[in-house]
């Protein structure tokens, strides 16, 4: 473990039992250091434990063996200076858009104006100041997310976990919150982890991009975008990144196919 | 055009035909076994001239009101309560399962000699009935908050105060309406049932009181107009819920 790690996994493994009372392997004996500031990205195909992992580090579960380490102390709850984004935004619906972003605030009891303050703050900086009274159902998908980011960011954590948060959304919404939120990363500088499934997503966004492969759940390989943001998409260099870590994708899938097979 | 058609032509048609109808049979018996809407209608005038039907819905209506309200502040704490915590409704909820399909109608000998005859046993009986629907939708509506929600509280350190009164109370709320309105209709139901077995007021002992003197106009009136009032708290119980689900940002 290098000494200015902000995020550190030491041997992680999670092991569930099946409803078959069966032990099964989600994650295995893992290893990985991020840097403060870091954008990371997992990826993987379904099965791989990235979902799994990021849950451990959020604190949400434990792993059977080895430990998380978050600023030299060992992760075994959800921490307000950790905050998770969920790809169906966990937004309260009898609450406004500002009582959503309130709610963080709250629990950690900052007085009233001054969290009216910071939630109109971060909604500002999702570019939702015009929807602050609306309630979540009035809102789009991307709107939505954009809401549950704003939360997130009102309580300034150090760290955001984010679970596949734009998987549910179309394409073109997809693109303008990649954008939107490297803007954030750059301005605010937290660590993200973020998990994916979407390949150009992960290097488009990620400084590194770590891709897992399933059965057991464990790192492939680790991929080290070295590209400046923001990231031109149709850039030749994107490419030959795009291309690397598609074989190595498909070297993944290959063979997580062929032990299905043989597990037939 | 169209709307008006379906929403008000086509029942006020059906309702028409069915009074025709009722008038037309009614006519081929004597009115003391089956009375006509328009012996029905004399009847409810009458009753309403000297007086005594206005008393008798003033007592059924307090008497429902009482018993829904003792049910409603009694049901939903303990309803939050046991869907907070698992282990206490693994607990009670054999003795729920055994006591709920009892008819409230049987509790009635035991309610009379407890409470002895006035509004007490008739209310005891309508909430009885109003009760169990609202404590079994409270259980579940806590119990099928989204984890989402919970995992949301716990990441921003909400306390578990704040996470039971701020999100899962909220989150429940909509469920919990659910009950509440089935709990009116049992409730209304049960009313009649409460009234005729030991009340010596109120719409369901007008009804009893009628059939001692064998004016079956009088039973019909008592009928229609628990049918009328029951549909009156039934309309008024969904306004509220329109606007509550409004508010609560559930799109009905």
């Amino acid at each position: 473990m290098s000494i200015e790690a902000k995020i550190s996994l030491r041997g992680v493994e999670k092991r569930f039992v099946s409803g078959r009372g069966e032990e099964q392997t989600a994650l295995s004996r893992l290893d990985l250091d991020i840097r403060a500031g870091e954008f990371v990205c997992l990826v993987g195909p379904s099965g791989c434990g990235k979902t799994t992992l990021i849950n451990l580090m959020a604190g949400f579960e434990k792993p059977t063996e080895g430990e998380v380490i978050i600023d030299g102390k060992v992760a075994t709850a959800p921490d307000p200076d950790h905050i998770m984004i969920f790809q169906d935004y966990g937004l309260y619906p009898w609450r406004t858009v500002l009582g959503n972003v309130l709610f963080g605030l709250q629990a950690r009891k900052v007085p009233a104006a001054e969290a009216r303050e910071k939630a109109l703050a971060a909604l500002d900086l999702v570019g939702l100041s015009h929807a602050v009274n609306k309630h979540p159902h009035e809102l789009s998908g991307g709107m939505r997310q954009r809401v549950s980011i704003a939360r997130a960011l009102a309580v300034e954590p150090s760290v955001l976990f984010m679970d596949e948060p734009f998987a549910a959304l179309d394409a073109f919404t997809r693109l303008h919150l990649q954008d939107e939120l490297l803007r954030i990363w750059r301005e605010k500088k937290p660590t993200i982890v973020f998990v994916t499934h979407d390949l150009d997503e992960a290097i488009a966004l990620g400084e590194r991009v770590v891709l897992m492969a399933p059965r057991p759940g464990r790192i492939q390989r680790i991929l080290e975008v070295q590209l400046a943001h923001p990231r031109d998409r149709t850039e030749h260099d994107f490419a030959v990144f795009r291309k690397q870590l598609f074989e190595e994708f498909h070297l993944v899938h290959r063979e997580a196919a062929e032990a299905a097979e043989y597990s037939i | 055009m169209r709307r008006i058609f379906e929403q008000v032509l086509l029942p006020v048609m059906t309702l028409a035909a069915f009074v025709l109808l009722w008038q037309v049979v009614a006519g081929h018996y004597p009115p003391e076994q089956f009375p006509a809407p328009s012996d029905v209608l004399k009847a409810i005038k009458e009753l309403s001239d000297n007086g005594v039907l206005w008393t008798n819905i003033g007592i059924s209506l307090a008497r429902f009101g009482a018993a829904y309200l003792l049910a409603v502040v009694t049901a939903i704490p303990l309803g939050l309560f046991l869907g907070r915590f698992t282990r206490c409704h693994l607990a009670i909820d054999p003795l729920i399962q055994v006591l709920r399909p009892i008819s409230p109608i049987a509790w009635f000998p035991l309610a009379v000699l407890w409470f002895g005859i006035g509004n007490a046993p008739a209310v005891f009986i309508i909430f009885l009935a109003a009760f169990y629907p609202i404590l079994l939708t409270t259980i579940s509506s806590v119990r099928s908050v989204p984890p989402v929600y919970l995992k949301v509280s716990s990441n921003f350190g909400a306390g578990a105060r704040m996470t039971f009164l701020r999100v899962i109370v909220p989150a429940a709320f909509p469920g919990i309406m659910v009950g509440l309105h089935i709990a009116v209709g049992t409730g209304w139901i049960h009313l009649v049932a409460g009234e005729m077995l030991g009340a010596q007021s109120g719409l369901g002992f007008m009804i009893i009181d009628a059939r001692n003197f064998l004016r079956t106009d009088e039973i019909m009136a008592g009928m229609l107009l628990v049918g009328l009032l029951g549909l009156a708290i039934y309309r008024g119980m969904k306004t509220v819920e329109g606007v509550i689900g409004r508010r609560w940002g559930v799109t009905r």
